[in-house]
């Protein structure tokens, strides 16, 4: 079985990445899913007749970055709505650090440390970046909003995150692009501790460069070991950035394991048809590939068959 | 200039910070500007961009001044202005109530006739009871009809607009009513009796009490601008340059020396001079500061702008919406019933006459002139007394040429559409930018 590790060392784009200590740590309880952040069983949801998900397993682990893709109606949204506590499962259970957990509200989520990032939803364009960031948790001094010491650990914040530059913080996010507008958002769910922040399409209305400043964040946040949760339709940015993927197919999961399995044409046979033919055997380089996995055809879909049990 | 939040990471970003210096023009002058030439370069760009702030109204403050005084030669008389002071100061304080639920994107048609509601209420008690009673109860019932409005409007979700209209109707037909049995109105109307309650308005500071408490605002505002720099250049924060906060207090000092010089000039008779700031003054201006500390500097303030601006981002944000809009409007209504019983003040009495509905669209466009926005999210207090100032001339001045409702109505309105023109465009600008 592959590690989180040797596979994210496998990939040029997560080259020079320095795994964190829990990832490592991570790799060797992963088979037993205990180090995982967040955990989902045989999790299903109905919209009346409608199936959107059904026997979802899946783990997501701290300081990696798990990219969700699948066709349009495929149940990612929903996925994520369930994750950060918008919809409810109507079956199986979520376990959130060993724990299982029912969550009725994106307030219940927050609080345990689920941050979602919505594009357009989470900023008001006429408050500032500082203010935007300390929205709803203002630091107050005196009776009085404490508006330096907010100021003063949202540029520590911002700088830690090193994404973006801007010539004053104290600029209304109306001002902003797309991309730096995704920046404060996770710059605020980072300053709220957030332990896994959850991202539906960060990068869908952006252009290539803040495309890249966005890629860019969420790899400094798996870095910070927190979990990442993105939904993507662009398949080039979910290989350049994740380090896991999960295909979903009507609802299913069918497949998930390091990205190093999968290649762009197999996403997209098991996207549209909820199989593939070529799927890839474990990681090249990877030091704990079996040499014997890329033969047979067979045994490549043993390997990812494990991979899902991951 | 070297305001970046940190070193910016290799090349990245390089596009991402063209594009955000492009629009860092949006921002405040004083917080990225290094100098008073850049803090006026960057003001001058805010002004394209149509975040003009106060600019417009200034100017067009000084329009109507010029015009008046070129038609009637009594209009800048020191008489007339401190009576335009006087006359202004309900159509300044209604619009402050309204800036509360403005902000909110929400409207108010109801405060006119809650207004006279609570100088009903004041005029009522204060046959019986001490000055301050008076008042306390005139306030404490609009507060109520102010929350009354605000519940319906937030708990059951009805649209503002249609509610406090109904509240309009409502309170006019609650103020012939409360007239009526007071059984101190004749033919409608209830006289203010006690005297302190009406030297609200026509009582005057000495010359030299003025000039002591103009001056002390104007050292207190003063150093507390000076002190609140000092704090951020300790803390290592972006601080506005020295001639600029310097430049701001300056202004405020001669604002305060020109209206203290012009209160203190005699503008009675020789015989039984008469002179010094009235006393309305200070009341509208402890209510600039009391509300403007309060939207600048409370999380309560800080939750308005948000929810104006996103509610549905302030509600993921945890803010309790509700109860925060309710609360607007609550203060709402207290600070009309504040501009009701300054009404009532001037006039003597209070009267089932009484015209709410022009009052609450003076105090819109007021307030809409000043600059805040109809659509919620940006606007200060200090917008309102601004643009008071505007309707407040425009109809001291029509009056002083002899032209009476028909005219006023008329060129108020035009000078609403005319700002909420000049509001849509500069919105208009923005998005597309
Ligand atoms: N609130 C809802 N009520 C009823 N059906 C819903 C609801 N939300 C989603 N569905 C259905 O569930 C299925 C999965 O939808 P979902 O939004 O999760 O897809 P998605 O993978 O996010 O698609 P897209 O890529 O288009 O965003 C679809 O068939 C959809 O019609
Ligand atoms: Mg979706």
């Amino acid at each position: 079985m592959t590690t989180p590790s040797a596979s994210d060392g496998a990939r040029p784009a997560g080259a020079g990445r320095a795994p964190s200590p829990a990832a490592l740590g991570n790799a060797a309880a992963a088979d037993e899913g205990q180090q995982s952040l967040l955990r989902l069983h045989q999790v299903g949801k109905n919209f009346g007749p409608v199936q959107a998900l059904a026997g979802i397993d899946l783990d997501i682990p701290a300081g990696l970055v798990t990219a969700i893709v699948g066709d349009n109606g495929a149940g990612k949204t929903t996925l994520i709505k369930t994750i950060s506590g918008i919809w409810q499962p109507d079956h199986g259970e979520i376990v959130w650090m060993g724990r299982p957990i029912h969550l009725h509200s994106p307030r219940d989520a927050a609080k345990l440390g689920i941050a979602t990032v919505y594009q357009d939803l989470a900023l008001c364009d006429n408050l500032d970046i500082v203010q935007n960031m300390f929205l709803g948790r203002e630091a107050i001094r005196h009776w009085q909003l404490d508006e330096n010491s907010m100021e003063l650990s949202a540029k520590q914040t911002l700088s830690d995150l090193a994404v973006m530059s801007v010539r004053s913080i104290r600029q209304p996010v109306g001002s902003l692009s797309g991309g730096q507008r995704q920046a404060v958002a996770v710059a605020k769910a980072v300053m709220q501790e957030a332990k896994l922040v959850v991202m539906d399409e960060p990068t869908a209305a952006l252009g290539v460069t803040q495309t890249r400043v966005v890629l860019d964040l969420i790899g400094r946040l798996a870095r910070r070991n927190i979990a990442v949760v993105v939904i993507s339709h662009n398949l080039n940015d979910v290989m350049a950035v994740a380090d896991r993927v999960a295909v979903l197919h009507l609802g299913r999961l069918a497949a998930v394991g390091p990205t190093s399995r999968f290649d762009t044409q197999v996403i997209v046979d098991l996207m549209t048809t909820g199989a593939s033919t070529r799927l890839r055997g474990d990681a090249a380089g990877s030091p704990s590939a079996d040499p014997g996995n890329g033969g047979s055809q067979q045994s490549q879909d043993n390997a990812l068959n494990a991979g899902e049990a991951l | 200039m070297s305001t970046d939040v940190h070193e910016p990471p290799p090349d990245a970003v390089a596009q991402a910070d063209a594009a955000a210096a492009e629009s860092a023009g949006l921002a405040a002058p004083e917080i990225i500007a290094n100098s008073l030439g850049e803090y006026a370069r960057i003001w001058a760009k805010r002004v394209r961009n149509g975040e003009s702030g106060a600019l417009p109204v200034i100017l067009g403050l000084v329009a109507i001044v010029v015009y008046f005084q070129v038609r009637s030669s009594l209009f800048l008389s020191t008489g007339n202005l401190v009576n335009l002071l006087v006359q202004g100061a309900p159509f300044i304080l209604l619009g402050m109530a309204e800036v509360f639920v403005l902000l909110l994107g929400e409207i108010d048609l109801s405060i006119g006739y809650g207004g006279a509601i609570g100088a009903t209420v004041t005029a009522w008690l204060a046959f019986s009871t001490p000055w301050w009673i008076a008042i306390l109860g005139g306030l404490a019932a609009t507060t109520v009809l102010g929350a009354i409005l605000g519940t319906l409007i937030t708990r059951l979700g009805l649209p503002s607009f249609v509610v406090t209209l109904a509240g309009f109707l409502g309170f006019e037909g609650l103020l012939i009513e409360l007239v009526a049995r007071s059984g101190h109105g004749t033919g409608g109307t209830i006289p203010i009796s006690n005297s302190i309650i009406v030297d609200l308005t026509s009582g005057n500071l000495t010359p030299v009490a003025s000039w002591i408490v103009i001056m002390a605002v104007v050292v207190v505002a003063g150093v507390f601008m000076i002190l609140r720099d000092r704090r951020r250049r300790l803390s290592g924060l972006v601080t506005p340059p020295v001639s600029v906060t310097a430049l701001k207090i300056a202004t405020m000092a001669v604002a305060g020396v020109v209206v203290v010089l012009v209160s203190n000039t005699n503008r009675g008779l020789a015989t039984t001079p008469l002179r010094g700031l009235p006393w309305v003054v200070l009341v509208v201006l402890g209510m600039l500061m009391l509300w403007t500390a309060l939207l600048g500097r409370t999380r309560f303030g800080r939750y308005i702008y948000a929810i104006g601006g996103n509610a549905e981002a302030a509600r993921r944000a945890g803010v309790n919406v509700i109860m925060i809009r309710t609360l607007a409007f609550t203060l709402c209504g207290m600070t009309a019933g504040v501009a009701g019983i300054v009404y009532a003040s001037r006039l003597g009495s209070i009267s089932t006459d009484v015209d709410g509905g022009q009052l609450v669209l003076f105090a819109v466009a007021g307030a809409v002139i000043g600059g805040t926005h109809l659509f919620g999210g940006r606007g200060k207090m200090l917008n309102a007394v601004l643009g008071g100032l505007v309707v407040a001339a425009i109809y001291n001045g029509l009056y002083l040429l002899g032209l009476q409702a028909a005219p006023t109505d008329m060129v108020t309105a035009l000078v609403l559409l005319a700002a909420v023109t000049v509001d849509a465009l500069a919105r208009r600008g923005r998005r597309s930018a």
